[in-house]
């Protein structure tokens, strides 16, 4: 059948028009081989331009399209989604971006013109090649794994269960809740966060829809989207939890300690432990690193008194595999350690806390049982709060926090709350980013309460007399100041848990400059990745406050659902294929495939792709030294002839590589003449 | 004639990481000179050398080869094997009379729109440093 190839270049409004002649381009096309229709207008993607394209294929019968606008990765869907309702294959057209590539990025109108006009040959080029693929429908397993259980995971994992859908919710902690479980106070309410915490805690070991998996961690996944398979690793408790009843009898007796993780080190817990008393699951877990029963076979009296006989110190490692149809990443963030930040001083003078520490010196259950005191008990006169501790700082994080600002005006409140309204607070600050809702007026009703407010980043922390003393520079006042106080409180950035990149790894997620795991689109995709049916949820996407948390779990949690509700996925047809009458059956193929697609077929002595584990990703065709594996939609032809279509090469000239050298002059000397030959 | 040369490059990026960083450059309008011209592979694995052949023949003076950081391969590890044959290529080109410098290797992440245009248009003065290419004009290939 001859090619009749459409050729569509979009304006964009001024995005593309402005630097690119489209009225140019266009005509340009128009000269091209088995080029029948070459358009350009204002906006492609609008209805009357997807219109357009519909009215040419049925009126000129066109059987090929090229649309040059903005990248494919935004609206290649639409272009395609248009062609199959006019009746054409969407694997027929060739979407080409000269927006982000060239007009956006090329400052001479005339060489973004001309750079336009090579992109579209190489599209008219390659599209001829384009062959008809028809997309598989993948039936989409119905239960989903949430991985973390902070609120985030929570929300999405609640979000999920309520639906009728089954959740496997995956914890590497002996109990879930997250960071939030640390925290006392939330702002800008100053709600209680355990009061909000706990009932959504409960509610998930209540809830049937919902698998909850502590002290485990995923191991391996491997499938696609609807048909992943998950290993979970279950790491010894040491304690049967379908035994235990809590009661916390061992907890008292245990002899050995360590510093409380939960308390971040300011207090102590036994071998054998519980975060908090709220703790969901109550089952206590033993720390097999110290135990002495387990590292040197003495003590074990928790095993004598524990009234129910629930202690195993025998307790393996365990896997359990899962098949799910998709997956909910929210694996949260940690905060920065500001050790190697020297000049504040952290963990060389004993006053000097991060965030987190003082959210536990808040904390009814914590360390102190909630009063804000110093080491020594007595309670600080006053207090420097530090922001932009690690954040917008380009020697650690360049990003903001988003929620320091906030959490140091709650602290405000608190120190002057509990400790006294006398406490001198000193809030050191960049800016105040009080975004949210109720935040500003949140941070005027701090102001009102008496605290001081200091614009600059403090160079250093000495001590002198037995006080901090905060050196810095008022920016405001242009001058320098050393305010002497008993307390400094860090508040620390949030960054990226230290074993993103491995866990990047198992889940098939890319991470961000920032370390957070990198989202699909950063507006528009902000929850999907670049791996479908992985979705993010909460602080692992990048810092986010409480509620911004719990909000992009419930979106991560209604795209796991949207592909669950519906029960089956189309799986996309570009595959690989080998062909029979080429492939040589040297094998090579086989061991290169990291996805185990393909397998040998003894009998006709060749190699042969398994479509539905084929993912496309072409290392087989790569390297096959006959050309017999071959990528659909990106075959060897159609780069081919987009190479040329780029080079500007002209019609007629030889395509095929092994040219001689007298061809490559005359092909060289055609596209530049003047260069030396 | 030199101080006139504009080379021409052709770069093959694989979908997932240096293309989404093209695009990151792009809304983020971050100047590029406008000598490179961007092939859209789903990996840089599925590059095969004779791409780069090919076009280094039919008269591009450069080619880059750019994919995800090693360890983060939407296809789990085609990163290292286009890495592998760039190396192997590097190694034969000259013998064809063709300076390996014309074929690079980068990695370019989807987030680092900034690292992408700087990239670019390092990769393009280095090639216009270097000059046209002599190998195709003198029909040593």
């Amino acid at each position: 059948m001859a090619k009749k190839i459409g050729v569509y270049v979009c304006h964009c409004g001024s995005n593309i028009a402005g630097k690119v002649d489209c009225e140019g381009v266009a005509d340009f096309a128009k000269g091209l081989k088995d080029v029948a229709v070459s358009r350009d207008y204002q906006f492609m993607c609008s209805d009357p331009g997807q219109e357009m394209i519909i009215k040419d294929i049925r009126e000129h019968g066109l059987n090929r399209v090229v649309v040059a606008s903005c990248s494919p990765r935004l609206h290649e869907k639409t272009f395609q989604q248009a062609c199959a309702r006019a009746g054409l294959n969407p694997y027929l057209l060739q979407h080409s971006c000269i927006r982000e590539h060239c007009s956006w990025i090329t400052a001479d109108p005339e060489e973004a013109t001309a750079k336009a006009k090579h992109i579209v040959e190489a599209a008219v080029e390659r599209v001829g090649r384009h062959q008809e693929l028809f997309s598989r429908e993948v039936e989409v397993l119905p239960d989903v794994m949430v991985v973390g259980a902070g609120i985030a995971g929570i929300q999405a994992s609640l979000d999920i269960a309520k639906s009728g859908h089954t959740v496997h919710l995956v914890e590497k902690s002996p109990s879930i809740g997250g960071h939030m479980a640390q925290f006392d106070k939330t702002f800008p309410t100053l709600d209680c966060a355990a009061c909000i915490s706990t009932p959504k805690m409960v509610a998930v070991s209540q809830e049937p829809n919902i698998n909850l998996m502590t002290w485990s961690e995923v191991e391996d996944v491997s499938g696609f989207v609807g048909n992943y398979t998950a290993t979970v690793l279950h790491k010894p408790r040491y304690i049967n939890a379908d035994v235990c009843t809590g009661c916390g009898a061992c907890l008292e007796k245990c002899p050995t300690k360590a510093l409380s993780e939960f308390d971040e080190g300011l207090g102590m817990r036994k071998a054998i432990y519980r975060n908090s008393p709220q703790a969901v699951p109550n089952t206590p877990v033993i720390d097999g690193t110290i135990c002495k029963k387990i590292t040197k076979d003495k003590c074990g009296i928790c095993q004598t008194i524990c009234p129910t006989g629930a202690i195993d110190y025998e307790m393996k490692e365990t896997r359990e595999v899962f098949h799910v149809g998709s997956i909910v990443l929210a694996t949260g963030y940690d905060t920065m350690d500001p050790t190697p930040m020297a000049e504040y001083g952290f963990g060389k003078y004993d006053e000097v806390y991060t965030a987190l520490q003082f959210e536990r010196l808040n904390n009814a259950v914590g360390p102190t049982e909630g009063r804000i005191v110093m080491k020594n008990g007595k309670s600080p006169e006053s207090v420097a709060i530090i922001h932009c501790v690690g954040s917008r700082d380009v020697n650690y994080h360049e990003y903001c926090s988003r929620t320091c600002c906030m959490y140091a005006l709650k602290y405000d409140h608190l120190i002057k709350d509990k400790v006294g309204h006398n406490t001198n607070v000193y809030n050191f600050y960049i800016d105040m980013r009080c975004f949210g809702k109720g935040y500003e007026e949140f941070f005027k009703r701090v102001q009102e309460e008496g605290v001081t407010f200091i614009r600059g980043r403090p160079a250093e922390i000495v001590q002198e007399n037995g006080k901090l003393v905060v050196v810095g520079e008022d920016t405001l006042l242009g001058m320098n100041v050393r305010v002497p106080v008993d307390m400094v409180v860090l508040c620390t950035a949030m960054e990226a848990q230290k074993d993103m990149a491995e866990v990047a790894r198992v889940f098939g997620v890319a991470q961000g400059q920032d370390g957070f795991f990198l989202e699909e689109h950063p507006k528009l995709g902000p929850v999907s990745t670049a791996t479908d049916g992985v979705f993010l949820a909460g602080a692992c996407q990048g810092p986010k406050d409480i509620p911004d948390a719990v909000a992009h779990a419930s979106g991560g949690a209604a795209q796991a659902l949207a592909l669950a509700a519906k029960g089956t996925v189309s799986i996309s047809p570009t595959t690989s294929w080998i062909n029979p009458d080429i492939c040589v059956g040297c094998k090579v193929c086989v061991g290169l495939c990291p996805y185990s697609a393909i397998e040998f077929d003894d009998r006709r002595q060749i190699a042969v792709i398994n479509e539905a584990m084929c993912k496309g990703c072409g290392s087989c065709a790569g390297y096959c030294p006959s050309g017999a594996a071959q990528i659909k939609h990106f075959n060897e032809n159609q780069i081919f002839d987009e190479i040329d279509g780029l080079l500007g090469l002209l019609p007629g000239l030889p395509e095929i590589i092994d040219e001689t050298g007298a061809q490559s002059v005359q092909a060289r000397n055609v596209i530049t003449p003047g260069e030396p030959a | 004639m030199n101080n006139e040369f504009e080379p021409t490059i052709l770069a093959f990026v694989c979908n997932w990481c240096t293309y989404t960083a093209a695009d990151l450059a792009g809304t983020s309008r971050m100047v590029q000179q406008p000598n490179l011209r961007l092939v859209r592979m789903m990996c840089t694995g599925m590059v095969d050398p004779k791409y780069i052949v090919k076009s280094l023949l039919s008269g591009a003076d450069g080619v880059l080869v750019s994919g995800c950081h090693p360890g983060d391969c939407h296809y789990i590890n085609g990163n290292y094997k286009a890495r592998r044959r760039v190396k192997l290529l590097n190694e034969i080109l000259p013998q064809f009379g063709i300076e390996k410098e014309r074929v690079k290797l980068t990695w370019v992440g989807a987030s680092e729109g900034n690292e992408f245009a700087a990239t670019v248009n390092n990769f393009i003065n280095e090639i216009r440093e270097l000059g046209p290419m002599e190998a195709c004009s003198m029909a040593v290939v």
